[in-house]
């Protein structure tokens, strides 16, 4: 592994970790009041891992997520307003207020999609991954999945042609030890190290809530991806909220919440910037500014209009009528 | 015009489709170096090498989920699916992936893929590697289908459904690929346009894929009792042609829709109550359907035959429209 990532560098993850978690408390209160319909599940907790991957991708890469995916379009550089306006269900979505929450794609940022059904990212990412290596791209495929798509059947198909056919792909696997609202380990007998090892694919095991350490490993592995063949990145980490928003998450005890509070991978950050001797005025800069931004896009996202039906109905096809 | 075998047709729109686009690729198990397990991928690894002919490991859901993926990354993959009974193993890439990218994503994405795969009876194959599953496909928003019944028609709908920019469900029948019949490569058939392959005056039989053929056995034996039947080829089962259709039954004001599938919630379901909806008063009889019985498809060739749809059965049903809907 590099050593650890410059004061700047950290700066700029920080800033994204909190771009993630404004944006999700304002979606706590959006979701309470009725402004985003459907359900949303929140990745507060987990910024490390989305900010830490996506500072290891270039342009050229393409990403697959999953249900739990607002912090990796938003470390990948969706356009703010653009994420709002979706999860709020209005015209100037990315979506076009046709997917949601767990639908949410940025074709030009290489966002192949959140994806509504666990585990089904990873074969898009792999096939993405193999066009990467068909047309000679030079680029990586990254998906991120939970530990509980680790029980699902094509995490492992994809593992072994990843393998076999040493494809340009990252799994990152976001371990918050629970699979909706059961504890993993009740649900999977092997471990992700095991399953790499079986397929010949290395894999790395890294603090998801230490950022500087996500984003070496990440830069490393996805390094190495590009010309060598698939790599894993497992990073442990903490769900704070539920499986979704308003789950009172009765199955889990307060000692294991709190202890997830003071692993908080944004006060971690904090931490470890201020050891470099950055003074906290700068990070409370960064946290104003992030506040203002999210603040308008909620704006924004109000002012815009409700999509137009025939306008959807429109694009079931590709040009062409659809047939009623 | 040369003949040619319908097998070698769907081969011939292969190469063509790949020497015409360089990010057409085949995909599917045993598809490279085997040439397909019913060859018709014959020869594509030597003409392109395996960057782009590609054999895969059994592994249907991944295969068909990589296909969208690749897909979305500027390929336009072309997948086997060896028997269409398999494809139940990716019913979430073709479900929940293919078909809703570009709805769902706001029209951000295409999914310009091909889904190949054989569907029918006929070879003792059992209830496993028989099945005609194309109903689930067109209720599906977002795919669309097609069924040759021809070397011609498989030729020109995959070079379609290859240039296509959604995603496109393809069915063969196996008991058609050494069907010989007349070929042109200039010849188009586009996505969502029928044939008239017989006009007549008094029925219309509304059929696809190998049930055409039937259907045209039975138009010339009923010629015999004075029975003039017209028979329209769908070619595309999503969307499919119902102005054809429409047309056809204004004329002839009776109709038998024939399919190889099980008739229960079949495609002829749809059809028969489109054209209720539609052209009701143009009808002298209700619409009859023929279609398989509500049966896994059956092993034992003496179990099969009595399955399997008989030119009697599609007669029977003829006459029956011609009494007014009286059997």
């Amino acid at each position: 592994m590099k050593k650890n990532t410059d004061s700047q560098s950290l700066l700029s993850l920080y800033r994204t970790m909190r771009l993630i978690r404004t944006a999700e408390s304002s979606l706590i209160k959006l979701f309470a009041d009725s402004e985003i319909p459907g359900f949303i599940h929140l990745s507060i907790g987990q910024e490390a891992v989305a900010a830490g991957v996506m500072s290891a991708l270039e342009e050229r890469d393409t990403v697959a997520t999953n249900h739990r995916g607002h912090g990796h379009v938003i470390a990948r550089g969706m356009d703010i307003d653009l994420f709002f306006k979706e999860l709020m269900g209005k015209d100037g979505g990315i979506c076009r207020g046709r997917g949601g929450s767990m639908h949410v794609a940025d074709r030009s940022k290489g966002i192949l999609g959140a994806n509504g059904i666990v585990g089904a990212g990873i074969p898009v990412a792999l096939g993405s991954a193999l066009a990467h290596s068909v047309r000679g791209t030079g680029g990586v495929a990254a998906v991120f999945f939970g530990d509980g798509a680790m029980a699902e059947g094509v995490l492992h198909e994809s593992l072994n042609m990843a393998a076999l056919w040493k494809l340009p792909i990252l799994f990152v696997c976001e371990n918050n030890g629970w699979s909706e609202f059961s504890p993993t380990s009740e649900q999977f007998v092997a471990a992700l190290g095991d399953l790499g090892r079986a397929f010949g694919i290395p894999h790395v095991l890294v603090d998801g809530n230490n950022v500087d350490d996500v984003a070496m490993a990440a830069q490393e592995l996805a390094g190495q991806a590009r010309t060598g063949g698939p790599r894993i990145l497992e990073c442990k980490t903490h769900r704070i909220r539920g499986h979704f928003e308003g789950d009172s998450q009765k199955y889990r005890n307060a000692e294991e919440l709190t202890a997830a509070d003071g692993l908080d991978p944004l006060r971690c950050a904090r931490a470890l910037i201020e050891q470099r001797g950055v003074a906290a005025a700068v990070m409370d800069g960064i946290d104003a500014e992030v506040e203002a931004q999210v603040a308008a896009s909620v704006l924004a996202g109000r002012a815009d209009r409700q999509p137009d039906f025939a306008q959807a109905f429109a694009d079931v096809y590709t040009a062409t009528a659809a047939q009623g | 015009m040369a003949e040619i075998r319908y097998m070698e047709a769907i081969n011939r729109a292969l190469q063509d489709g790949m020497a015409a686009d360089e990010s057409v690729i085949v995909m599917g198990e045993d598809v490279a170096r085997a040439g397909g397990s019913f060859k018709a991928t014959r020869g594509l690894l030597d003409k392109f090498g395996a960057r782009r002919v590609i054999d895969t490991p059994i592994s249907e859901s991944t295969i068909v989920s990589a296909a969208v993926g690749a897909a979305m990354t500027g390929l336009k993959p072309v997948v086997e699916i060896m028997f269409m009974d398999f494809v139940t193993l990716a019913m979430d890439a073709m479900v929940n992936q293919a078909a809703k990218a570009r709805f769902m994503f706001g029209g951000q994405f295409n999914v310009p893929m091909v889904l190949r795969t054989p569907h029918g009876g006929g070879l003792n194959a059992g209830p496993q590697h028989s099945q005609c599953l194309e109903a689930w496909f067109a209720h599906v928003p977002g795919l669309k289908v097609v069924c040759p019944s021809n070397p011609q028609d498989a030729y020109s709908l995959l070079r379609a459904a290859i240039d296509d920019p959604d995603p496109v469900v393809f069915i063969e029948h196996k008991a058609m690929y050494g069907k010989r019949g007349e070929f042109d490569a200039t010849v188009v058939a586009p996505i969502g346009k029928a044939s008239i392959v017989r006009p007549g005056r008094d029925v219309t039989i509304v059929t696809y894929g190998s049930t055409v053929h039937t259907a045209l056995q039975v138009a010339k034996q009923l010629e015999a009792e004075n029975i003039d039947i017209e028979v329209i080829d769908l070619r595309s089962l999503q969307p499919w042609d119902e102005a054809t259709v429409y047309e056809s039954v204004t004329r002839t004001h009776r109709v038998v829709v024939v399919h190889e599938a099980v008739k229960s919630y079949g495609c002829g379901a749809e059809i028969a109550a489109s054209i209720t909806e539609n052209v009701f008063y143009e009808l002298d009889a209700p619409v009859m359907r023929v279609g398989s019985p509500f049966m896994p498809v059956p092993f034992a060739t003496s179990l099969e035959a009595q399955y399997v749809i008989k030119p009697a059965d599609i007669a029977d049903a003829v006459r029956a429209a011609m009494a007014g809907g009286r059997q």
